[in-house]
């Protein structure tokens, strides 16, 4: 037992003297490799994000959310479904951290298992909408034409509702559940990526080194996929990470109309919902989940900044 | 001054013309789009319109009166003509909840929502403008912080959840303001809605009481949208009146001895004035989105409220219809907005 422990900070001692001796090589005016180049880069990126604690604090909490998700059985002392009809609207106490909800369950674990909905939302949807956004923006800033004004066309048509009300409309037609929630999220999340890779390849699109690559005989799909699209990612991770509390605020919206995650799943929205009846005498019914939602959504934020000051310099506010 | 009014010249007015023209051909394009999305919403993404009209129980006599009715042995691009040809006229089909037209369902609700967003606008305009330029000036001071502060808070709290901590506090726990609704209830129906407007109604009626119940009423909602609007117009203000401050000419003014408010508040803002309009604009529009919300917590009888219970009722021409007006405003704003840019902005023609 004791030479694990041993054997774990000699581990720790190496990899910091490790990186000790990696400081000069990172920082080198004359990198050997193209790896070493980015490899220092990264690393003065990173000088720059620890240097802002908001971000910081903000991809602390991120980071707890998604532990809190990953160990939600453990973590919660109680069944977050699992009604108690004898403890209902209990105060906050030592067994029940945040009280109980208007059917005796534990307002603290039922959160902690909505992290995992919270996080099964922002997931999807940033897996469903980044993708669609970069193909359509690439593919429109590099053929222009007729194709960039189709694109953008359509593009503007999604950019032409409010989101929420958009997402609305086809949780409507589609029917209220989180699966349901998520795609309308996803449909009405698109256009702006869509806009920002267009805009980045706009600048991309005629410079020299896509000349000689075209000159080489690259075609479209390779140059865009392999040359165009890598140099959108970081406005575009700056943006998806700025839109993540708005995702998180629709979603929470969506729940709290009774469109999204449907009783008895612990989603935030629909618990400020329900604990709507009982403000009156009941502080902790709404406070508790609103809190969790606004937290999460401002440390996307907080993170999101950090990262433009990083990743994207050109962009001020 | 004289900047301000060369920019009326009949040349840039026809110049802004026929700018507004090839606008008013994307925009017709846009809406065109606008309509298709609603329609594909209405026809193609529900499994089975037919059951979304008339439910489960029905009997297959209803269900295919209703089919045929709907236009649904049609083929889709015959059935989307006949859409737009009853959207162009007027008719968005009638609510299943309220039994009548849906557009006029829309007309009656609708002022109750812009008396919401304008009261609203009219705080961010009052509170966020000035708080925007003085931390602009005063970088990394106090008041900066709070601006940063307030946006970001604008950004991060869900507006459902705020309204019902402010229900919570303010008319709960302290009762200083009443609760939700957009009058107390024995002052229903006492006013004639000549306007739609309660706050105007009831002066034009002279009931005085009735008029401060309203206002009571509308305090809290308003205060609400009014925050996220000031947070968006304090943050935008201040990194535009940044850029305004760099400028030479700012360095001319204060170097002639112009008295440093006139060159703040006069020659700096007004410079900033052009792209405040559109962003106020802007914002107004997100208002409208942000009152769907607002109007379920705080029971407010606009378009936002007349939305959701359509939503909660499966009543999808009302759903629809309310969604392919908020469209239609949001791009009429968004037009709105460009073309006093252009008019305004000599750069920008």
């Amino acid at each position: 037992m004791k030479d694990t422990t041993h054997s774990q900070h000699g581990g720790v001692t190496l990899k910091l003297k490790l990186l000790f001796k990696l400081k000069p090589w990172l920082l080198s005016d004359t990198p050997q490799s193209a790896f070493q180049a980015s490899a220092g880069r990264a690393y003065l990126g990173l000088l720059d994000f620890l240097n802002n604690r908001l971000a910081v604090l903000g991809l602390l909490i991120i980071l707890a959310l998604i532990s809190v998700a990953v160990f939600a059985p453990l973590i919660a002392p109680f069944d977050p479904i699992q009604t108690d009809l004898s403890n209902r609207l209990q105060p906050l106490s030592k067994t029940h951290f945040f009280g109980t909800d208007e059917m005796g369950r534990d307002i603290f674990s039922r959160i902690v298992f909505g992290s995992r909905l919270t996080l099964y939302v922002i997931g999807l949807v940033a897996i469903i909408a980044a993708p669609v956004g970069i193909m359509v923006g690439t593919v429109s800033g590099y053929f222009g034409g007729w194709v960039d004004t189709v694109l953008m066309r359509i593009t503007d048509i999604f950019l032409a509702f409010p989101k929420l009300i958009l997402a609305l409309a086809f949780v409507a037609a589609l029917g209220p559940g989180i699966e349901n929630a998520v795609i309308a999220i996803a449909i009405t999340s698109w256009p702006p990526y869509a806009r920002i890779a267009r805009a980045e390849t706009l600048t991309i699109r005629q410079s020299d080194f896509i000349n000689a690559i075209r000159l080489q005989g690259a075609g479209p799909v390779r140059i865009i996929t392999g040359h165009v699209m890598p140099l959108c990612m970081s406005s575009l991770i700056v943006r998806v990470t700025l839109d993540m509390a708005g995702i998180i605020m629709t979603a929470a919206g969506l729940g709290f109309l009774g469109l999204g995650a449907q009783p008895p799943s612990p989603e935030w929205g629909a618990m400020t919902a329900s604990g709507r009846a009982y403000i009156l005498d009941h502080w902790w019914l709404i406070t508790m989940p609103g809190t969790a939602i606004f937290m999460v959504s401002l440390s996307f934020n907080l993170l999101g900044d950090g990262l433009r000051e990083v990743l994207d310099p050109k962009s001020e506010n | 001054m004289k900047v301000m009014l060369n920019v009326f010249t009949p040349r840039s007015l026809s110049k802004a013309f026929k700018q507004t023209i090839r606008l008013v051909a994307i925009v017709g394009v846009t809406f065109l789009g606008l309509l298709l999305v609603t329609f594909l919403i209405g026809r193609v993404v529900p499994i089975d319109p037919v059951l979304a009209v008339v439910g489960d129980k029905a009997s297959a006599d209803v269900y295919d009166r209703v089919r045929l009715e709907m236009g649904l042995h049609l083929p889709l691009w015959q059935q989307f003509f006949i859409y737009l040809k009853n959207v162009v006229s007027g008719d968005l089909g009638i609510s299943v909840l309220t039994a009548r037209p849906v557009l006029e369902d829309i007309i009656r609700v609708f002022p109750a929502t812009l008396e919401l967003a304008f009261i609203a606008t009219l705080m961010g305009i009052f509170f966020g403008i000035p708080l925007g330029v003085f931390s602009a000036v005063h970088q990394g001071s106090f008041l900066d912080q709070v601006t940063r502060v307030i946006g970001l808070f604008g950004y991060s709290l869900p507006i459902f959840w705020l309204g019902l901590m402010g229900l919570m506090v303010f008319y709960a726990k302290l009762d200083i303001l009443p609760g939700p609704g957009r009058i107390d209830v024995f002052y229903e129906e006492i006013v004639d809605p000549v306007t739609g407007i309660m706050l105007v109604d009831s002066i034009l009626a002279g009931e005085w009481e009735i008029f401060w119940n309203a206002l009571h009423h509308i305090i809290l909602p308003a205060s609400l949208l009014g925050y996220y609007s000031m947070a968006y117009l304090s943050r935008m203000t201040r990194s535009f009146m940044m850029e305004q401050l760099r400028q030479e000419y700012v360095l001319t003014a204060r170097v002639k001895g112009i008295a440093e408010w006139r060159v703040i508040w006069g020659h700096a803002l007004g410079n900033c004035a052009i792209p405040l309009i559109t962003v106020i604009a802007l914002s107004f529009g997100t208002l409208l989105e942000g009152s769907v919300l607002t109007e379920t917590v705080f029971s407010w009888p606009g378009l936002g409220l007349y939305l959701t219970r359509s939503l909660l009722n499966a009543d999808m021409n009302a759903v629809l219809g309310s969604t392919l007006v908020v469209g239609t405003i949001f791009l009429s704003i968004n037009m709105f907005s460009d073309f006093l840019y252009k008019v305004m902005d000599p750069r920008a023609r």
